[in-house]
């Protein structure tokens, strides 16, 4: 698969919670390459590094992706500063995204916070047989809800304070969900104590479960073994890396 | 077009830039947006006797115009490298670097008398890694040091033998000269330099290693005073590198005294960084009326 960077222009910008923007940017032939769990590798201006940013959206026949990111420090203020008809330096598509089962196989997607946006496209594979369980602080910090319902899914929405939705975490959601069915796949990302206790939990029902990590990164192609995280492949125990190897890995092969 | 091929300690490069070792592995990633073709060599990734897994995450931090990190030579090996990475650069049409990086002298003499024979064009002895607890830059801190590795290595390879040499140090002068004096064909510099930032919410080191080693544009003026300093002191020829991010930073290494030069981390902000410094460089020089890139090594006119 080729690598494309270049600068796109940016068609839409939306601010979707506090501190929280929504980037449409047309870019054709990364949306072409593009598969849900992927992530784009964008210049700050003015910065040294990159910011990975996972891809929420690949709109394949207006050539277009959809980023949707947290302003976490100074960089990703910048990025949320550019506006509709600005170009963004974008490099991608990057990484290794989501199994991709037949459109008929029941699928649970399970995201907190800023991790929900990779999510959206990976439901969306799945119609209405896929279920979102997404989670936030509070009712003015969800996002994405009415896209999800749009894709057909069902979701189950919940808060750590029960302004909206359940009161309570994903994880005890999911408890919930999995006391009653058996998805024939889970894809998480989130903070590490979530994956951690979802990772536990399919691993104890004995479904297969893909997470989403994330690390400090530098080339985003694995050339300089930057963005290590600990992982077992056939036994052995060693570093493979966030943007090459991942973003999404088997949560069985991953060292919380 | 200007004349761009350059020779160091004998060897051929179509054109003097270099991606630096670290950061550009094997070159597999990159040849995903360019044929490697493009680059006048590559300097392999840091290659220790057996695999190394490389220091614990975070291992990467940006600093102002920079970035640190400590890696700590993660690699899959020498064999894995004779094996699996040189015979997919042999096809690739460019000269290759060899980064050796051993813990020990021993392992330093192994890994060179297993480079033997294979097609590597040259050997870049890494006295300078300050990632590491063995070997690396404690190889390169203290002249003698350095003089004793050196030895060993140059008696163990026939190759053209290039040595990396650490910033860190009082005087890189000193560690320069000792050693050509051992019989290095040329030095590279600079390596990283020494580095740290603190998570002041957390009151923790933002690397796991709490320590690492300053890249980018930041440090391009040490490079740039280092390289001259050492240029001018030994016989041999300098590669030079330390936070080029442009073809005119390149054209600026060069007339301080570099006979080429290496670029690491401008690739992490822009991937096509060596073949823009490549076409930069290649412009300058046709608009000055400059026939060859040689006629600019060393030419700075000091005050």
């Amino acid at each position: 698969m080729a690598y494309i960077q270049d600068v796109f222009p940016i068609v839409q910008k939306k601010n979707l919670a506090k501190n929280i923007f929504d980037l449409t940017i047309s870019c054709p032939h990364i949306a072409a390459e593009a598969v849900p769990g992927q992530f784009v590798h964008v210049k700050a201006p003015g910065f040294q590094l990159r910011r990975p940013i996972s891809i929420c959206g690949i709109d394949k026949v207006k050539g277009t992706i959809r980023i949707v990111f947290e302003i976490r420090g100074e960089g990703t203020e910048k990025i949320a500063g550019l506006n509709p008809g600005d170009l963004i330096d974008v490099f991608g598509p990057l990484g290794h995204g989501y199994t991709i089962l037949p459109p008929e196989s029941k699928v649970v997607v399970i995201g907190g916070g800023i991790g929900v946006p990779p999510l959206l496209q990976t439901a969306a594979a799945y119609g209405k047989n896929a279920t979102a369980i997404i989670g936030f602080r509070n009712a003015a910090a969800v996002i994405l809800k009415e896209d999800f319902e749009k894709n057909g899914a069902r979701v189950i929405l919940c808060t750590d304070d029960g302004t909206a939705g359940v009161h309570g975490f994903v994880t005890t959601a999911l408890e919930k969900l999995l006391a009653e069915e058996k998805p024939d796949l889970i894809c998480a990302c989130g903070p590490m104590p979530m994956l951690k206790g979802v990772a536990a939990m399919a691993e104890e029902k004995g479904i297969a479960c893909e997470i989403s990590l994330e690390e400090r990164m530098a080339c985003g192609v694995g050339a300089c073994l930057g963005c290590a995280c600990k992982t077992v492949k056939n036994g052995v125990e060693g570093y493979s890396h966030v943007c090459k190897d991942g973003p999404v890995f088997n949560s069985k092969e991953v060292r919380f | 077009m200007a004349d761009l091929h350059v020779k160091v300690a004998g060897v051929s490069f179509k054109n003097p830039v270099i991606p630096a070792s670290g950061a550009f592995g094997f070159g597999r990633e990159y040849e995903k947006l360019y044929p490697l073709s493009r680059l006048g060599g590559i300097s392999c990734k840091g290659t220790t006797l057996n695999l190394k897994d490389g220091n614990p995450p975070p291992r990467i931090a940006e600093t102002p115009s920079g970035m640190l990190n400590s890696v700590g030579l993660q690699n899959p090996g020498i064999d894995h490298f004779i094996e699996v990475e040189l015979p997919y650069l042999m096809q690739k049409d460019l000269t290759i670097i060899a980064n050796v990086a051993g813990s020990t002298v021993e392992d330093c003499i192994e890994i060179a008398h297993r480079l033997e024979g294979t097609a590597v064009d040259m050997i870049e002895l890494n006295i300078s890694c300050p990632n590491v607890k063995q070997g690396g830059a404690a190889f390169g801190t203290s002249p003698e040091m350095a003089a004793s590795v050196t030895r060993a290595v140059r008696n163990a390879t026939t190759k053209p033998l290039m040595v990396k040499l650490s910033p860190n140090v009082t005087s890189i002068v000193d560690i320069a000269k000792a050693v050509e004096a051992e019989g290095a064909d040329a030095v590279s510099l600079i390596n990283t330099l020494l580095g740290m930032r603190i998570d002041i919410n957390t009151r923790r080191p933002i690397l796991r290693n709490n320590v690492g080693g300053l890249s980018g544009p930041a440090v391009f003026p040490v490079a740039v005073r280092m390289v001259w300093q050492v240029a001018n002191a030994v016989k041999v020829p300098v590669v030079g590198m330390g936070g080029i991010a442009s073809g005119k930073d390149a054209i600026e290494m060069m007339m301080a005294g570099a006979s080429a030069v290496q670029v690491g981390a401008a690739i992490f902000a822009d991937p096509y960084a060596p073949i823009h410094i490549i076409d930069e460089m290649n412009e300058w020089l046709d608009e000055h009326g400059i026939a060859s890139v040689n006629d600019i090594v060393g030419t700075v006119q000091p005050w």
